[in-house]
């Protein structure tokens, strides 16, 4: 089922949660809503389940597959949200947690005993707790209770899957195991789910688009590739993953509104200052080495402006160099990207030596 | 008795004796300036309760409780609880309840208000409820004269006067436990169909339900025991006014000493069993956090 919201804000008393947002998600999309705390990302999602009212002056109107749902109680819209900490009944069962929502329903649509149960086991099945039925949520780890959680959304059939920061709780190597596992979860059941997150590398990994917010707006709505090969705004090509900010111009004359300069990390390649370079190479000093992982980040001082930046560099070509703290070497840049007023533009030549 | 008001509920006991912060005579002192007040204090009146009233056989303590005057006090007594207490649980479920989950204007005048009764001596108390309810000078002399209703030297003021005293205890024991529980259970419940009434008694309830209980024991108990304020608005009529702890203290003018302690028993036996009940409650709850 697609969402669409339209000009939603959100104040809190003097506050601005949200301001004139619109999104439409199309019929059974993985969307990742990220951004940094306080973009108001969470109190979007919470919107879209009916747990906030965007405000009433304004115009902002949820709808559900073209059916207006603004003022439907979260109960009746047909969401299954995963709360951030699970929220799982303390007092219940796996089993009661799981069926609370088929329990209840009215009289006249609630499954019978039996059928309850089945359901029940069958979700467990699904999210791989088989067996579990009888513990308490203390007697789960992270893993499993998220787990739990997401069945227990689930339970009432849903037609949109909603989770606040799925895995903000878990460790990491849960985390990547989860996440992969709600992906293939996620294709199977074909349910329309937005995820909140502010980890970029899971909306990365996990999305097939991605919604980046920051400060009550949306910066840039697209796929994974998209947002990060065409960031559209200085905080989004910041906001996903690592980068490098230069300058724009000969650092001692900058022209009038020089813009910023981008490079990525593993953008930028190192020569040993000896060697013919590259028309537009710059010298810098290496300050450090980080050679855990497949990639070493080298840290570098410009030499002349003073401006730190980081390359990464695959280990065998660390060895090859041989680079040492303290040597100088020359950096050149595969890709620019020059952000001024009017916005990105991509030129090499951008960066004087 | 009742004045037991524990507010620090989250004591958790240390896993062995050995410290490194304090030396052994420190810890020694200590103690025994703690235990030496607890004694004093505590465990010798209530040693002496029991003596006096058992000092001249058991048959003449069992005769205190043949004394209609003394049946009338406790039914009396009885009587106040179970109107005050329910009405107590349901304010305090209600009080509690709009101030830790929503937010209103006058939220911090009701919490500071809620405080109130711990703070004003009962004497005042019950002056409040006279000056008001009064038949000859209070402010509704008139329309009470009118009515033909008896409010004050009456049950109902008694009951007024208790609700009073017993106001904080069951809402202040459930705010923290409610606070510490935040919403997102309750959310939870509604995104899943739950009406309001099935999530407070199925989501909500379950989960404070140690505190609520708690709440209810300690108010129980002040209830019963509550002497000041009672003692201004009831007149003190023998037989139809006089409350288990006034007619102790009637008997205990007139020289009747045994009667006196034999009724103050009931009353400290109420305190050792609301003691026990508290931690059980706390040795429960505790057990349920760790689940």
């Amino acid at each position: 089922m697609s969402i669409q919201a339209t000009h939603i804000s959100k104040t809190f008393g003097d506050y601005r949660a949200l301001q004139n947002v619109s999104l439409t998600v199309p019929d059974g999309r993985l969307v990742s809503l990220l951004g940094p705390s306080g973009s108001g990302k969470t109190t979007l999602l919470r919107i879209l389940a009916g747990l906030e009212y965007p405000d009433p002056d304004a115009l902002g109107r949820v709808l559900f597959h073209g059916e207006d749902v603004t003022d439907l109680a979260p109960g009746k819209r047909g969401v299954g949200f995963v709360f951030q900490h699970y929220a799982l009944f303390r007092h219940m069962t796996v089993e009661k947690n799981i069926s609370f929502g088929l329990r209840s329903l009215p009289r006249s649509k609630r499954p019978s005993h039996d059928e309850i149960r089945k359901r029940v086991n069958n979700l467990l099945e699904l999210v791989q707790l088989d067996g579990l039925n009888a513990r308490y949520p203390s007697e789960l780890s992270g893993g499993q209770r998220q787990r739990v959680a997401l069945a227990r959304a689930l339970a009432v059939e849903p037609r949109v899957l909603l989770l606040d920061e799925p895995f903000g709780a878990l460790d990491a190597k849960v985390r990547k195991d989860l996440r992969r596992w709600l992906r293939t979860f996620q294709e199977e059941i074909k349910i329309t789910t937005i995820f909140v997150t502010h980890d970029q590398e899971e909306a990365l990994e996990l999305a097939d688009e991605v919604v980046v917010m920051n400060n009550a707006r949306i910066e840039q709505v697209g796929s994974p590739q998209e947002v990060y090969d065409n960031p559209k705004s200085p905080f989004v090509i910041e906001f996903l993953g690592n980068v490098n900010r230069f300058r724009a111009g000969d650092s001692n004359h900058p022209p009038p509104e020089a813009g910023v300069l981008y490079v990525r990390p593993h953008d930028v390649e190192i020569q040993p200052s000896g060697t013919t370079p590259h028309q537009h190479a710059i010298a810098a000093k290496v300050l450090h080495i980080f050679s855990a992982g497949n990639f070493a980040r080298v840290a570098l001082e410009r030499i002349g402006t003073h401006e730190h930046f980081e390359a990464e560099v695959p280990r065998e070509r660390l060895r090859e160099l041989a680079l040492e703290q303290g040597h100088t070497v020359a950096a050149t840049f595969r890709h620019i990207r020059l952000f001024e007023k009017n916005g990105f533009s991509e030129d090499t030549n951008l960066l004087a030596p | 008795m009742a004045s037991i008001v524990s507010r620090t509920r989250s004591f958790v006991p240390p896993k062995s004796f050995r410290t490194i912060t304090e030396s052994a005579p420190m810890r020694w002192t200590l103690t025994t300036i703690a235990l030496g007040f607890l004694s004093l204090f505590l465990l010798m009146p209530l040693i002496a309760v029991f003596y006096e009233a058992f000092k001249k056989g058991v048959h003449l303590y069992l005769a205190t409780f043949s004394d209609p005057y003394a049946i009338d006090a406790i039914r009396l007594t009885l009587t106040v609880t179970a109107i005050s207490v329910p009405l107590n649980l349901l304010f305090g479920l209600a009080a509690a309840w709009a101030i830790t989950k929503f937010t209103f204007r006058g939220k911090s005048l009701l919490v500071t208000v809620l405080d109130l009764p711990f703070a004003v001596s009962p004497v005042i108390a019950g002056l409040i409820f006279v000056l008001i309810f009064s038949t000859t000078h209070g402010w509704l002399a008139e329309p009470l004269k009118a009515w033909d209703l008896r409010i004050i030297f009456a049950l109902p003021g008694i009951a007024l006067a208790t609700i009073f005293i017993t106001l904080p205890f069951i809402a202040r024991e459930l705010i923290p436990v409610m606070q510490a529980q935040g919403r997102d259970e309750e959310l939870a419940a509604l995104t899943l169909g739950a009406g309001g009434w099935r999530t407070f008694f199925h989501v909500t309830l379950p989960n404070v339900k140690w505190g609520l209980f708690y709440g209810v024991i300690l108010c129980n108990a002040r209830a019963m025991g509550e002497f000041g304020a009672v003692a201004v608005v009831s007149g003190n009529i023998k037989g139809k006014t006089t409350t288990m702890p006034l007619y102790i203290e009637t008997l205990y003018m007139e020289y009747q000493t045994v009667s006196a302690f034999s009724l103050a028993t009931i009353l400290s036996l109420l305190a050792l069993a609301t003691l026990l009940l508290k931690n059980f409650i706390e040795w429960r709850s505790a057990k349920s956090a760790r689940h």
